[in-house]
């Protein structure tokens, strides 16, 4: 650095400049940490300090009782079910949206966001309107003997409502990115359509599909304003486990509600791990 | 070398910017002093007494302006008792509680100490401006013959009532069908076999008796609601005109939902006197003709004997004469593993 044209001060800051629109990644990567503290990990530590107060033992009853264990099968069964259904529904509108133009298809466009922005208390008041015995729906559906508010078949119902927008926006890009090229190539080797779909569109779909389901299975095992609604509450029959963190919250019971929370925090996890894992296995598998 | 730190140094101003501005946004509130010329006061309650606070705080202020000149608002929040209490617990800066049992409000006492656990003591007749109970809300004709308690273990017989871990009012329900059992049957066995029944028979459990009503008013779901007398009487004259009766057991419950100043808030915002000011108005004959209005059952005797055609005349027995003490009652039925626990353990598998 010691030839007469030496290089101006200014020059790393530039370079830097050069490399990336927002400034370097210590600052990022600090502010970024700093912001998860603040938003996500510090109160969920809380969750893990509170529940840390009591004895193992203590932990167990109240994580682990006949009651939480009825209410994790609802909240994850109901919560499955819901994904596996926008899992199917989903990928169809977003098909429909990505392959076709029809009159109105903004509106529709804009329908599919709006379980995201409506508050899902509304959306729990208005489907248990519609699906209670003297409901548009449920009027009809209760002489065929299909009870749906009040039953965990009401908490599928609102939970489908709340995740259909997370399955249509995950695979939308990636159908628009598709094109139609690969599926022409694949009829004209004479494939047949079923063939197309399993061999050509779903495995290229599949990580953005899983993405969806994970996501909507995620927001159903936390929901909870829509469903209280419609569910029935019934303890060991249509309890969720937030309702039951909030029953416990409401009784005082601090200890026993962040220890169901702890479970159901440690289980969701396990359950978005598991499948990130698939769904990288299953991108790997597709770029190999 | 200069510019990481640099930058170190704006990461952590920025930080400190965010944790001051937080710390900000958690304190503030009221500035008003007992002396100057607006001031604020919150009244944390639980769910139907939204129309009668409704009523009562413009009269309040209208008389508190006319006797000190200071302009008051009251602001109300509304919910389940036992959410409420929690929320109090949890920092909301009630300056008075007024919940739906005394229960509630020992918790606030207890946690906080906010009040002192004596706070019952320092108003009339144990704290409660009003007195109220539980009645039946059946549809219109009474088309299931509900007549008394025992009628609502009958096969067939829907019943609609919020969960008593979560809703004060369905915890004076649980323990009025109690009562009845017991006086009815004579055992402690038999009551608790009585309310399983009952509870075998609740198609949905709400979180808190508005909740309920909903469900029975708007989504025509069951036979009978276990209500509040107020909220019976206001499903009956105005969410449904002639669709729904008013049907009073032989045997129900005295519920005294208590007021009570949080002595710790009110100081903090210099609102002690209006605040205390606001829990005697309760009192005054003014107020309790507003609250006879609105179906509670008034405790100064002129305005109830006024009203005694309004409400039916029940036996009632009170908690602390039947169960000992909400203390004592909320250990034996509602806490972890009590008889509430033990009944749905027992038929919901």
């Amino acid at each position: 650095m010691s030839s007469p044209l030496q290089v101006p001060l200014d020059t790393p800051p530039k370079r830097r400049r050069a490399r990336s629109v927002i400034p370097g990644f210590g600052l990022t990567m600090g502010l970024t940490l700093a912001w998860l503290s603040l938003i996500v990990l510090i109160p969920l530590s809380t969750v893990f300090v509170r529940s840390a107060g009591m004895g193992l033992q203590d932990f167990l009853a109240a994580g682990f009782s006949d009651r939480a264990l009825a209410a994790y099968k609802v909240s994850f069964g109901t919560a499955f079910l819901a994904a596996v259904v926008n899992g199917v529904f989903g990928l169809l509108t977003a098909w429909v949206l990505v392959r076709y133009s029809f009159p109105g298809k903004r509106i529709v466009n804009a329908l599919v966001d709006l379980p995201f922005a409506l508050p899902t208390a509304v959306a729990g008041i208005a489907l248990t309107a519609i699906y209670a015995g003297n409901g548009w729906v449920g009027q009809f559906l209760e002489p065929l003997g299909l009870k749906v508010a009040y039953t965990p078949l009401g908490i599928v119902a609102a939970l489908i409502f709340i995740g259909l927008p997370f399955v249509v926006r995950s695979v939308e890009p990636i159908l628009e990115d598709f094109g139609v090229e690969l599926e022409e190539a694949a009829l004209s080797l004479g494939a047949r359509p079923w063939q197309v779909f399993l061999r050509v569109i779903l495995p290229a779909i599949l990580p953005a599909l899983l993405t969806g389901f994970a996501l909507a299975f995620a927001r159903g095992v936390g929901e909870y304003g829509s469903v209280i609604f419609i569910a029935g509450n019934m303890p060991y029959k249509s309890e969720i486990a937030p309702l039951l963190i909030v029953t416990q919250l409401e009784q005082y019971d601090y200890a026993a509600a962040t220890a169901i929370a702890t479970v159901m925090l440690v289980a969701s996890f396990a359950i978005l791990l598991l499948i990130n894992v698939v769904q990288a296995w299953s991108r790997r598998r597709m770029a190999a | 070398m200069t510019g990481f730190r640099t930058i170190r140094a704006w990461g952590v101003t920025a930080l400190a910017a965010v944790s001051l501005a937080s710390l900000a946004a958690c304190s503030g509130g009221n500035d008003g002093k007992d002396g100057a010329a607006k001031i604020e006061l919150l009244n944390v309650s639980y769910d139907p007494t939204r129309e009668l606070y409704e009523a009562i705080n413009p009269k309040f202020a209208a008389e508190w302006k006319a006797e000190t000149g200071q302009d008051v608002t009251i602001k109300m929040s509304h919910g389940g008792s036992g959410k409420q209490a929690r929320a109090v617990i949890d920092g909301l800066d009630a300056d008075v509680a007024t919940l739906a049992l005394a229960y509630d409000t020992d918790e606030i006492a207890q946690r906080t100490q906010a009040l002192p656990k004596t706070w019952q003591s320092r108003l009339p007749h144990n704290s409660s401006p009003y007195t109220s109970t539980i009645v039946f809300l059946v549809r219109h004709g009474n088309p299931k013959g509900i007549k008394d308690w025992n009628d609502l273990v009958k096969p067939g017989v829907a019943v609609i009532t919020p969960n008593p871990k979560t809703s004060g009012g369905a915890r004076w329900n649980f323990l009025a069908a109690w009562a009845y059992a017991e006086k009815a049957y004579g055992s402690d066995a038999a009551a608790e076999d009585f309310v399983r029944k009952l509870f075998a028979n609740v198609p949905v459990l709400d979180s808190g008796a508005r909740g309920s009503t909903t469900t029975f008013v708007e989504r025509g779901i069951g036979d009978v609601l276990l209500a509040w007398e107020n909220e019976a009487f206001l499903a009956q004259k105005e969410l449904g005109k002639g669709k729904f009766d008013i049907v009073a057991p032989s045997l129900s419950i005295l519920a005294e939902p208590p007021v009570a100043l949080v002595d710790r808030n009110a100081e903090r915002h210099g609102a002690t006197k209006v605040a205390n000011a606001y829990l005697k108005y309760l009192y005054t004959p003014e107020a309790q003709d507003i609250i006879a209005k609105n179906y509670y059952r008034p405790i100064d005797e002129a305005v109830a004997a006024k009203y005694a055609a309004v409400f039916p005349k029940i036996e009632l027995v009170t908690v602390d004469g039947e169960f000992g003490g909400w203390q004592a009652a909320q250990k034996k039925f509602f806490s972890e593993g009590g008889v509430f626990d033990k009944i749905f353990a027992a038929t919901k598998r």
